[in-house]
């Protein structure tokens, strides 16, 4: 088993060096440049590496140390970006055809936010397509393979990010979370990855897969990195209506906190049962147990609702993608197949050519959930589903301050193995959908790995706006599980 | 939910999507069975629950009414797959 | 036995949409400069272009000025949501129009009018809702830019995200001549409240009609038909005209009217068929993710309420109507020009003869502002204009004829600022009273024309019209009429008897 995980130095760590001039951008970015260079081959983690861009932006960020400025909390700390977030003139494809050679004339918001905090973006990573899916599989540029094990997936749709961060490629990936993007490629390659509260982080320049859900978070190896990079890019943005105010909650502050006087809440729904792995839910369990010898309590709690979840997710994100991906049309920007008749055939046909079949499929869905007569039984059916998530969660947060949960039902699995079956890939989501419906934030982290080494996610969820809450508990419990291998 | 053929074909037309025969025939089974699990979203009782479209709900972030200065007319054509007379140039429309 | 259709008398039901594009800074989602026209392509940005990953915010201003028409006409203003309306045209850049469906910003409402005849009706208002306009297209290689037989189309994105109001009245409407007494007063509203730029023309102000046709006396509705295209008041009363007989001539035939929207064609005078119900759109609304709701409290519709003036025009019509005493039709000429209106309400305020100052301006001025296509602020008439005039008349300096020359010499005055009393000054204009100065002019005529004296003596009366008139003629129009009048006959007389 080709095994290619490997820690990079912790963000913070390298921030710090960075900030203090022990250490200069330029080098961790030379340095971190020729690791991908050296073994991205064999993952596939990188649609586009921005070398250019990342030495240019290490070189500012030495320039103001050497002029005794602060380049901020990221300082040389190389980052990579999913594929789906717009860098000004470099090329965003969402792993689809249909974008063709696009150049954004502009730079999303989060990623702006990271570089004014001193972090220098080494490349765009791979997906799925458009975010859709959970094994990164579906790229039209080919799969991302997991550095645990190379003949499996990193999960996904993020598993560009989480590859290059699991293979110590980069300290820090930017992924989307929609329906679970982040947490389960996070679990499934044994790092760190965090969603926000939705609205928290900007949605501008993020390519919209389904707007009532994405968030973006990041992927890192350890709690404090994931803390760090969320406090650098949270805040409102005049340019994303959804963006919430400022709380001024100071996350770094709690990571120290330590667990004592917090109450865990077990998910009932996601800690037994059919389609979970026995090795996933027995390593959960003996990291409850873990949390238990510390003197951690820890309650049941129960969603009912969740039982609805899955097909409240996979009607609202297909109708609001169906709609969002109505615009990659042949006519303003990206791919154009024109077979010589009218404008009709020509969108039809580009769509055709341009999309793959996962997306389609979606489209398909969305738009059915749409058409007349059914907006009521499926998109407001699943809007009222979400109300009752939401209400469950509530009656759970009066019994525990968080919960808890494995993040995926599954270890990797192998490349190829769910393609032709999306009904079963649609559950690998099944722990991770609630906090989307919800627009809580949640977050995934590594409890332990199965006997052939794969890594198992455990996940904290914690209410609206208690990001504070969450990364302390998840600090918490990384300190509890213990020393990690990579 | 059952969806016919006639059903994809109506569907991708909307979507503006030219599927092939393969594809009519592989979406009308798989959008079938992924229906048939979402048809279960009826079952749930959400009798007087009010829809959520956000989760933070927010109201009245407007923008005041401020112009900048808008992109440059190169860098939007740049991009488009064909242009003439600097419009964006198309197929014709049928009505 | 069926009844002859010659015994059934059809009713029209008519129902507007009208679009009125917002007078913005900036557009209703994105800080692209609103205005019109210009070079193509050169107002855009992310989101107007609908480029991936940008985001819609709404713009303040536009909420308000929707707010402010609402205000005006009596809407409910409440909560509101955007929704998106799906739908691929390639002039809509990212497929779908941001717009207001079940929860628009205005409810209800309600719009007086006057119709040719001056008669009030009154059209009740289902909404007013909020949404983005689209790019414009250029069909090229048909006939006359038409999309008809075009061979491809050009794309201009500069219009695409200018805010717009869409007002959807209740099929209130009767006829072709309330229809454009509606929109008449629609655009009054609009440009008086200073909400739109209500330019037909240049497509600021845009009409789609709804018709139907019903047996009189029936309260349910006939199938509609959906009528588009009319850029001019006079061409949405010609297309419903037009509309109103085809249907008619359906339903004679016995045949029944197919639901479907129908192209007004102006040069050929006819509606055509543009789309079935068959074929029409299946938009896919739902709750627009990107946004968040409207909800107005008391203290900003306060806020807005207080930019709303007490008189919507036909309002306004009337009160001239009873406080002056001028015709309705005289009043509303004027009224619907609103700068003109105001100028001429604070001359009437300040001395001026009111019906005169109506007259004026409804035929000099207007006159002048459409033979020269400026508009009234940049019209040369100084305050106080018709309080001299009146003045002027009152002493006998000037006749009321020679009145209106002299508005029509102030308003082409090479000098702006120029005022009546210095044309009557700098043309010596001032009209001649003094019985001296007239009776020597009369003498002169009666010596030149002893025939029409020898015939007014014979006993022929009629004659004396044509001697005043040679008086006037050789004063130059400046002689006192009256005083003229009655010295010709006076002199007559005295010869006659001498
Ligand atoms: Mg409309
Ligand atoms: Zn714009």
């Amino acid at each position: 088993m080709a095994k290619l995980a490997k820690f990079s130095d912790p963000a913070h760590v390298i921030a710090q060096s960075v900030r203090s001039g022990q250490t200069s951008a330029s080098d961790v970015c030379q340095k971190y440049l020729a690791e991908i260079g050296k073994k991205d081959d064999q993952i596939g983690a990188f649609l586009e590496v921005t070398t250019e861009l990342a030495l240019a932006q290490a070189a500012a960020v030495d320039a103001t140390v050497a002029a005794g400025g602060d380049p901020g909390p990221l300082a040389g700390v190389p980052v990579a970006i999913k594929d789906n977030m717009c860098i000004e003139g470099i090329p965003t494809t969402c792993a689809s055809d249909i974008l063709g050679k696009w150049q954004p004339p502009y730079t999303a918001t989060a990623v702006e936010r990271l570089i004014s905090a001193g972090a220098v973006v080494v490349g765009k990573t791979n997906l799925d397509e458009f975010a859709m899916g959970s094994s990164t599989e579906n790229s039209a540029f080919g799969p991302t393979h997991n550095p645990h094990d190379l003949t499996r997936v990193p999960g996904g749709s993020s598993g560009g990010s989480a590859a290059a961060v699991a293979a110590g490629l980069v300290p820090v990936g930017l992924g989307s979370d929609t329906g679970g993007s982040i947490r389960q490629p996070a679990s499934l390659t044994g790092t760190v990855g965090m969603k926000p509260t939705y609205g928290r982080v900007s949605r501008y320049g993020l390519v919209a897969f389904a707007s009532s859900l994405d968030q973006i978070g990041p992927l890192t190896n350890n709690v404090h990195d994931a803390a760090l990079v969320y406090q650098a890019m949270a805040g409102s943005d005049p340019r994303d209506a959804t963006s919430i105010p400022d709380s001024g909650d100071d996350v770094m502050a709690s990571l120290t906190d330590g667990l004592a006087g917090l109450k865990f809440g077990v998910i009932k729904e996601f800690s037994d049962g059919e389609g979970f792995e026995p090795e996933v839910l027995a390593s959960f369990r003996r990291t409850l147990d873990k949390l238990d010898a510390l003197g951690v309590e820890i309650v049941e709690v129960s969603l009912p609702s969740v039982e609805h979840a899955l097909s409240a997710y996979y009607l609202i994100a297909p109708a609001e993608a169906s709609s969002n991906l109505a615009r990659f049309d042949g006519v303003r920007y990206g791919l154009r197949v024109d077979p010589g008749a009218d404008v009709e055939t020509m969108n039809r046909a580009t769509r055709e050519a341009g999309f793959g079949a996962e997306v389609k499929r979606r489209i398909m869905l969305g738009t059915y959930a749409l058409s007349a007569g059914y907006f009521d039984a499926y998109y407001a059916q699943a809007q009222r589903v979400r109300t009752l998530v939401i209400n469950d969660l509530a009656k759970a947060y009066s019994q525990a301050d968080v919960l808890c949960s494995p993040t995926s039902p599954t270890v990797a699995f192998k490349l190829g193995e769910r393609m032709d079956d999306p009904l079963t890939m649609y559950m690998s989501d099944f722990c991770t959908i609630p906090s989307n419906l919800a627009g809580h934030p949640a977050i995934s982290l590594r409890c332990g790995e199965d006997p052939q080494g794969l890594p198992i996610g455990f996940q904290v969820l914690a209410p609206a706006l208690g990001e504070a809450l969450m990364f302390r508990a998840a600090a918490g419990v990384e300190a509890a599980v213990g020393e990690r291998i990579a | 939910m059952t969806i016919t053929r006639d059903d994809v074909i109506h569907v991708a037309r909307l979507a503006r999507l030219e599927l092939n025969e393969a594809e009519v025939e592989m979406f009308a089974h798989q959008l079938s069975d992924i229906l048939d699990h979402a048809d279960k979203i009826e079952t749930a009782d959400t009798s007087g629950v009010e829809p959520t479209a956000h989760p933070i709900a927010l109201a009245n972030v407007l923008r005041e009414d401020v112009v900048r200065e808008s992109l440059a007319r190169d860098v939007v054509l740049a991009q488009a797959p064909a242009q003439e007379d600097n419009c964006f140039k198309v197929p014709r429309i049928l009505e | 036995m069926v009844p002859s259709e010659k015994t059934i008398e059809f009713e029209p039901v008519i129902g507007l949409e009208v679009h009125a594009e917002l007078k913005t800074e900036s557009g209703m989602f994105c800080s692209c400069r609103n205005e019109f026209g210009g070079e193509p392509n050169t107002r855009t940005c992310p989101v107007c272009l609908g480029l991936p990953g940008s985001l819609p915010v709404i713009n303040k201003q536009a909420v308000e000025l929707a707010m402010r028409f609402g205000l005006a006409v009596g809407s409910e203003i409440g909560r509101a949501i955007f929704h998106r309306k799906n739908y691929f045209y390639p002039d809509m850049p990212k497929d779908f129009q941001i717009s207001q469906y079940d929860e628009p910003i205005c409810r209800g409402g309600t719009i007086e009018a006057l119709d040719s005849q001056g008669e009030t009706f009154t059209v009740q208002l289902e909404r007013a809702h909020l949404e983005e306009d689209t790019g414009k297209s250029r069909h090229v290689g048909g006939g006359g830019g038409r999309i008809h037989g075009a061979t491809y189309t050009l794309v201009d994105y500069n219009r695409s995200g200018v805010p717009l109001l869409e007002i959807v009245s209740k099929p209130d409407i009767r006829n072709p001549d309330q229809a454009r007494s509606y929109v008449a007063e629609l655009r009054a509203i609009l440009e008086m409240l200073e909400i739109s730029d209500v330019k037909m023309e240049e497509g600021s102000l845009r009409v789609d009609a709804n018709v139907s046709l019903r047996p009189k006396g029936d309260s349910k509705l006939g199938t509609k038909v959906e009528v588009k295209n009319m850029n001019s008041l006079r061409s949405l009363q010609r297309a419903l005209e037009y509309e109103i007989g085809r249907q008619k001539a359906v339903l004679a035939s016995g045949d029944s009217i197919a639901q479907e929207t129908r192209h007004w064609n102006e040069d050929e005078g006819r509606t055509h068929t543009l789309r079935s119900k068959e074929e029409a759109f299946d938009y896919r609304y739902f709750p627009e993710p990107d946004l968040v709701p409207i909800k107005p409290d008391q203290a900003w519709i306060a806020q807005v309420a207080e930019t709303v003036p007490a008189q919507l025009p036909a309002a306004r019509v009337r009160y001239f109507v009873e406080e002056y005493g001028v015709p309705a039709e005289l009043a509303g000429s004027v009224i619907y020009t609103k700068d003109m209106a105001d100028w001429v309400e604070s001359e009437i305020a300040a001395g001026a003869d009111a019906r005169s100052s109506f007259n004026w301006a409804s035929q000099e001025v207007l006159a002048f502002m459409n033979d020269s296509a400026i508009d009234f602020v940049d019209v040369n008439l100084p305050v106080g204009s018709f309080v001299e005039l009146t003045e002027l008349i009152s002493v006998g300096t000037l006749s009321k004829k020679l009145a209106r020359n002299v508005v029509a010499d102030v308003l082409r005055a090479e000098k702006h600022g120029t005022g009546p009393q210095e044309i009557v000054t700098q043309q010596g204009l001032a009209q001649v009273s003094d019985t001296d100065e007239i009776t020597s002019l009369i003498r002169e005529v009666l010596d030149n024309n002893l025939d029409a004296v020898e015939k007014f003596r014979a006993g022929n009366d009629k004659i004396l019209g044509f001697l005043v008139g040679q008086v006037m003629k050789a004063s130059r129009g400046k002689a006192n009429p009256n005083t003229a009048n009655s010295l010709v006959k006076q002199l007559l007389d005295n010869s006659a008897a001498g």
